[in-house]
């Protein structure tokens, strides 16, 4: 559940006919708002923590270990995408994801960056990534069997992830917020263009609408999993929530971001014609909102504690692709430091 | 009148846009470092598009009836009718092997697109006009590059040396006429590629030279015949890849 503190987790198509809107919380007024608070200084200087202030030393670490897992579900969540790029059924398709993929790692790149506003770097996050001590999204420990998983992720993750940031559009921490406005700018188009995918296949052949319902079927708890534990009863977890908010890093709870998900969601599914796999979903007429069935908490600690199909995998690869690129890094800071020696001396002679 | 040469000649560069875009995407989430992540991506998304620009309107001057787009040629083309020189089809290797395939590749692209801004199909000018700035930012990219590894440690200059001996098998296709370039270059449509080859080698040397690296000798052997769809054994395997989906859904829109 990138955007969220916990011990985590990250064109319109003129065939797609025009899909609702708003598609996702990006495209609500609670994201406008605060596009137009961001642009209105005054706020911003009025209630923004910026990183010259003092603060309080527990704020610090936890804004830091947020950002931090939000920057790791932005670099791990490119794997399971990155997984369909050469496999992209047509050109336009994998010019759309390698995009994507490519979005991601700027996220990953900026919130890194914000974090290093509050004193910490980039590599210090990596190892603690590298060695399991710190989080990322659990939702990127599923695998992408199938194409219609690329537009699935799209849809329902970063449709779930968005509703999780766009709040946060409104931090106390400014550096966060402003990275948080970019973010969902993209991340909006990222939803969109999943939506597609499944759009177009739900219009397809037999055997593309069965991938795209296998896929929904697949992805639509994990994705609920996302918004973290609930907040009261026997699976609450005795997390940061409280403290979080009275801090102004979040703002809305687990459950209520939850609940907001499933009401745009829920719609959109009718939409294209797939059935989310829950015989308990149901519009409560007198709550307003879409009721739900259970959510199999025992799966999520299950998947988060490391014991998730993919788990190993993503950490592996990543971790791999550091080692390997060592040399690499190594050869820039060494010609970095060698060009550096050699405009000094040029500019001693 | 189809004039086959013609279409031969777009599809020659569509493919080597294509094919190399298909190898550097599966750089993305293995590359040295994030920024690299985004800059391999960058440069496979601007190949990709290039390759859609060039192979859509090698369908449309081949006019067969339907007219073949994109897709029809990049997913339900079989490996003989490739045109993508073997440079761009080899497996990707470490990240040194990669930026000695860039420089050499982009450079070539670089003057190729260069000499055909004036082409006497506007089309094709057109796609020149835009790649062409492209295709600069990628050999600045491998430019940089093999500068930092081949002047940073000893292990990155000996990694960049071994890299351009194991690239240079491949650097000559680059040069070679064929058939469908003596055609283009008659007709003013495109260029004979041994045109290029000198301002090509020179801007290489240049970079070497800065770089303290050494030009390996001439090859004992050199790859030829992609141009006529003659590939190296990787060849089948990476359309496998690529078309395998497109293909198991026939007639399919995605
Ligand atoms: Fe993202
Ligand atoms: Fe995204």
């Amino acid at each position: 559940m990138y955007g969220n503190d916990f011990g985590q987790p990250g064109a319109t198509d003129s065939r797609a006919g025009a899909p609702p809107h708003p598609l996702n919380a990006a495209e609500t007024p609670d994201y406008t708002d605060a596009l137009a608070e961001y642009f209105d200084g005054l706020i911003e200087q009025d209630q923004r923590v910026e990183p010259r202030d003092a603060m309080p030393e527990a704020y610090r670490t936890t804004l830091i270990r947020q950002m931090a897992q939000h920057a790791h579900s932005e670099i791990i969540g490119m794997q399971p995408e990155a997984n369909w790029i050469t496999r992209a059924p047509s050109l336009r398709r994998k010019a759309i994801l390698m995009a994507k993929v490519q979005d991601e790692a700027g996220h990953g790149l900026y919130l890194y960056s914000a974090a290093e506003t509050l004193g910490v770097d980039r590599s210090e996050l990596l190892d603690k990534l590298h060695s399991g001590r710190q989080k990322y999204s659990s939702i990127f420990n599923y695998p992408t069997l199938t194409w219609a998983d690329a537009g699935a992720i799209g849809w329902l993750v970063d449709g779930a992830a968005i509703m999780n940031q766009v709040p946060l559009c409104r931090c106390s921490y400014g550096p966060y917020a402003r990275a948080m406005i970019r973010v969902c700018k993209e991340e909006s188009f990222h939803q969109r263009q999943g939506f597609e995918i499944l759009w177009v296949l739900a219009r397809g052949t037999k055997e593309q609408k069965a991938m795209a319902q296998d896929a929904a079927n697949r992805w639509w708890w994990p994705a609920l999993q996302m918004f973290g534990p609930p907040d009261t009863g026997e699976h609450a977890s005795t997390g940061h929530t409280a403290q979080s908010m009275a801090w102004g890093i979040k703002r809305f709870s687990n459950d209520d971001l939850r609940q907001k998900f499933v009401d745009m969601t829920v719609p959109q599914a009718q939409k294209l014609g797939i059935t989310l796999p829950d015989p308990d979903l149901a519009w409560n007429e007198e709550r307003g909102h879409w009721d739900f069935g259970a959510i199999d908490w025992d799966e999520f600690w299950r998947v988060l504690k490391g014991d998730g199909p993919c788990n190993e995998q993503r950490i592996r690869t990543r971790v791999e692709a550091h080692d390997e690129g060592a040399w690499v890094r190594e050869a820039a800071d060494a010609y970095a430091a060698k060009q550096a020696a050699r405009h000094e001396q040029g500019a001693v002679a | 009148m189809t004039e086959q040469h013609h279409v031969d000649y777009l599809l020659g560069l569509g493919d080597d846009a294509l094919i190399y875009a298909q190898r550097l995407g599966e750089w993305l989430t293995h590359a040295p470092q994030i920024e690299e992540d985004m800059a391999l991506g960058n440069v496979a998304l601007d190949l990709v598009g290039q390759a859609r620009a060039l192979l859509t309107h090698a369908g449309e001057v081949e006019g067969a009836d339907p007219v073949r787009d994109e897709d029809d040629l990049a997913m339900l083309r079989h490996e003989r009718e490739f045109r993508n020189v073997q440079l761009v089809e080899q497996p990707r290797g470490d990240f040194a092997h990669e930026m000695a395939r860039l420089l050499w590749f982009s450079t070539y692209q670089r003057e190729l697109y260069t000499a055909v801004l004036t082409s006497t199909d506007e089309t094709l000018a057109g796609v020149a006009a835009k790649a062409v700035k492209e295709v600069d930012y990628h050999r600045d990219h491998a430019t940089q590059w093999v500068l930092r590894l081949g002047d940073g440690t000893q292990e990155s200059h000996d990694r960049m040396q071994a890299a351009l001996v194991a690239v240079h098998p491949y650097v000559a296709e680059l040069g070679e006429d064929h058939d469908a370039a003596r055609w283009a270059a008659e007709h003013r449509v495109g260029v004979l590629p041994s045109s290029l080859t000198d301002a090509v080698n020179a801007y290489v040397v240049g970079v070497l030279e800065q770089a303290t690296l050494a030009m390996p000798d001439a090859p004992r052997w050199h790859a030829r015949g992609g141009r006529a769809g003659v590939h190296s054994e990787v060849m089948g395997y990476l359309l496998a890849e690529m078309q395998h989906l497109h293909r198991s859904h026939p007639g399919a829109s995605w």
